[in-house]
């Protein structure tokens, strides 16, 4: 029982991480109907910003503020630069604008900080805190903690701020939303900002558990993809819950199911994906779209 | 039925003749290499296929070339099966997945089939390790080396590359003929405008998971000519990374034409070695901006850029704009 617990939380920990990175692409795909295949490696990509920092001698929470603002940064000028000149292009060549967004940032890190695994240093305390006479990770407590809170301030910013609204309007309807006033342009480069952020805190929250290496998010963003695929693609929520259930329930099967075990876990994220595609497309939370001939 | 122009079929025996002459008059290293041209050029002809003609975006049909040389690499390494009953079965069985995939893929529109096969593509080797009896899991399984057959004065590298660009002329050849006429049509119909298609009576259950079928035979003999030529197979083989470097031959060399195929082809196996006259460190850097760059400014590729270079050199469009306006005075 003692260990079930453990590995529901351990899982809502993974699960979290998930959880933020699908937010990520979730962002994204609503604005602008694209899924960004670069978004674990931007996530990536950071998290070594964040490293670089702490080498330089700032304290890990400090670098792990600063290393959120240059995401953002960054986010806001890949739009500008890389996206918005193909943003009315076809479906192939978003694709694979974002595609070599990913094998950019991946050779980029690589060739920055070398393709050895680095160690990366946890921002929680290591030793494990009781509660109920059960003892948990501090670390996957604070996983959890982090990741939910980031989320709650995305949605914060989305329901309560002018700013987000304006970001709201502009993704759903763009031209009404020029006429109000609102530069839809930059909305949606702030979208990539905000999605960039979000990426980073996970890679930062997983970095201490995956170690740091140029591949680290090549299999959590295939985690990310089940995840919003399973709350549905449109939805933010869908992608928290998405992420969490997907996490717990991968996790267990990992565990638990001597046939999956480790080396299968991609494959049955693999087969989420597939058989929610296949069945209900919307996913959990999202609306079923329907087309006009 | 389309009739061949005759053009055409003059480039055709002009690759016939270069392919042909080529091994005898680059240094001997290279022989190898184009082997691997021969084999990224039948992998990517099915992307064109797929992808370019058909508008289904795969990011995954490194798992076919998986698939197709361990098909090879089992049957050779376990029950000592020579290669040519090999990759015709490798083939096969490509095609079988390949209409089972292809069934799913009709129920995943656009940006969705990229997604389910970019995931197919990073979970590949982990399939392949995980099923340790069949596959030698993490070690891989190693083959014997090919060698000419009696009787053939040509030695194992040049016997290995006519064999392989004969198979690719076949794959080609074969391609040509699907394509054109009545597939090829409903091919580019169902990509450009499902709606008006299926309304004129294509059907598009049949020939989209043809096509992806194909795709995935073109993908498993490529595969099986990989395992043939390293005489080796492992889950590193056939990473991510290959799938990813099929749709950048496709991309660069041009997604709409055979002929990108070959020239993807070639692009894939001698890029590494200008992308690291570039940067050496960082190979991939430069794939990833050439990408990116290549998509800004020559969506069509290599041949496609090409294309319109020569047309533009043949019927300049000042020339003609100037014969057009010209004002007639009496």
């Amino acid at each position: 029982m003692h260990e079930l617990a453990q590995q529901i939380v351990s899982g809502l920990a993974t699960g979290s991480i998930f959880a933020s990175l699908a937010l990520a692409l979730v962002l994204i795909y609503r604005a602008m109907g694209i899924i960004n295949f670069a978004q674990g490696e931007m996530a990536m990509f950071t998290t070594y910003i964040a490293w670089q920092l702490v080498q330089l001698g700032l304290p890990i929470w400090l670098a792990f503020g600063a290393t959120l603002v240059i995401a953002f940064a960054g986010g806001v000028a890949l739009e500008r630069i890389v996206i918005r000149p193909v943003e009315r292009a076809n479906q192939l060549t978003i694709v694979i604008v974002t595609l070599g967004l990913f094998i950019a940032f991946n050779g980029l890190a690589g060739w920055f900080w070398g393709y050895i695994v680095k160690s990366f240093p946890t921002p929680f305390p290591t030793s494990p805190i009781q509660v109920g006479g059960i003892g948990f990770s501090a670390q996957d407590l604070g996983i959890i903690v982090v990741s939910l809170l980031t989320l709650g301030l995305i949605t914060l910013f989305f329901q309560k701020t002018k700013l987000g609204l304006a970001m709201r309007a502009a993704a759903l309807y763009p031209e009404q939303s020029r006429v109000m006033g609102i530069r839809v342009g930059w909305m949606l480069a702030l979208g990539w900002g905000l999605a960039a952020v979000v990426g980073a805190v996970a890679g930062i929250m997983i970095a201490p558990v995956t170690f740091l290496d140029p591949n680290m998010m090549q299999s959590v963003i295939v985690y990310a993809f089940a995840s919003a695929v399973l709350g549905g693609i449109e939805s933010p929520v869908g992608a928290v819950v998405g992420g969490l259930v997907l996490g717990v329930v991968i996790n267990l099967l990992g565990t638990y199911v001597e046939f999956i075990g480790n080396e299968l876990r991609l494959a049955a994220a693999l087969a989420i994906i597939v058989l929610v595609l296949m069945v209900k497309p919307s996913g959990l939370f999202g609306r079923t779209v329907v087309h006009r001939v | 039925m389309k009739r061949t122009s005759s053009g055409t079929l003059l480039r055709v025996a002009l690759a016939v003749a270069v392919v042909a002459i080529v091994p005898w008059i680059v240094p001997s290293f290279l022989v190898f290499d184009l082997v691997f041209v021969a084999a990224y050029a039948i992998a990517i002809l099915g992307l064109v296929i797929l992808t370019g003609m058909n508008g289904q975006i795969s990011l995954g049909h490194g798992a076919f070339m998986a698939l197709g040389g361990y098909v090879v690499a089992v049957l050779a390494h376990g029950a000592g099966w020579p290669y040519w009953i090999g990759v015709p079965l490798a083939a096969l069985a490509c095609g079988a997945v390949g209409i089972v995939i292809g069934l799913v893929a009709l129920r995943l529109e656009g940006v969705y089939l990229a997604l389910a096969t970019f995931s197919l593509a990073v979970a590949t080797p982990s399939f392949l390790k995980h099923f340790k009896s069949v596959t030698g899991g993490f070690g891989g399984l190693s083959l014997n080396p090919v060698t000419a057959p009696p009787g053939v004065p040509l030695d194992a590298q040049h016997w290995l590359y006519y064999v392989s660009w004969g198979v690719a002329g076949v794959c080609f050849l074969l391609s040509a003929l699907l394509v054109r006429g009545k597939f090829g049509r409903a091919l580019r119909a169902l990509r450009d405008n499902p709606i008006a298609a299926v309304s004129f009576g294509v059907n598009p259950y049949v020939y989209k998971t043809l096509a992806f079928a194909w795709s995935a035979v073109l993908a498993g003999i490529a595969g099986g000519f990989f395992a043939i030529a390293t005489a080796y197979v492992s889950p590193d083989t056939f990473s991510f990374a290959l799938s990813i470097t099929l749709l950048i031959g496709a991309v660069l060399g041009g997604i709409m034409t055979f002929w990108g195929a070959l020239a993807g082809g070639v692009v894939i196996e001698f890029l590494p070695l200008v992308a690291q006259q570039v940067n050496a460190a960082a190979p991939s850097v430069v794939y990833g901006v050439a990408l990116i760059l290549v998509m800004m400014f020559v969506p069509d590729g290599i041949v496609g850029g090409l294309l319109r270079l020569v047309r533009t050199a043949s019927f300049p469009p000042s020339a003609a704009s100037v014969a057009v306006e010209q004002p007639t005075r009496e």
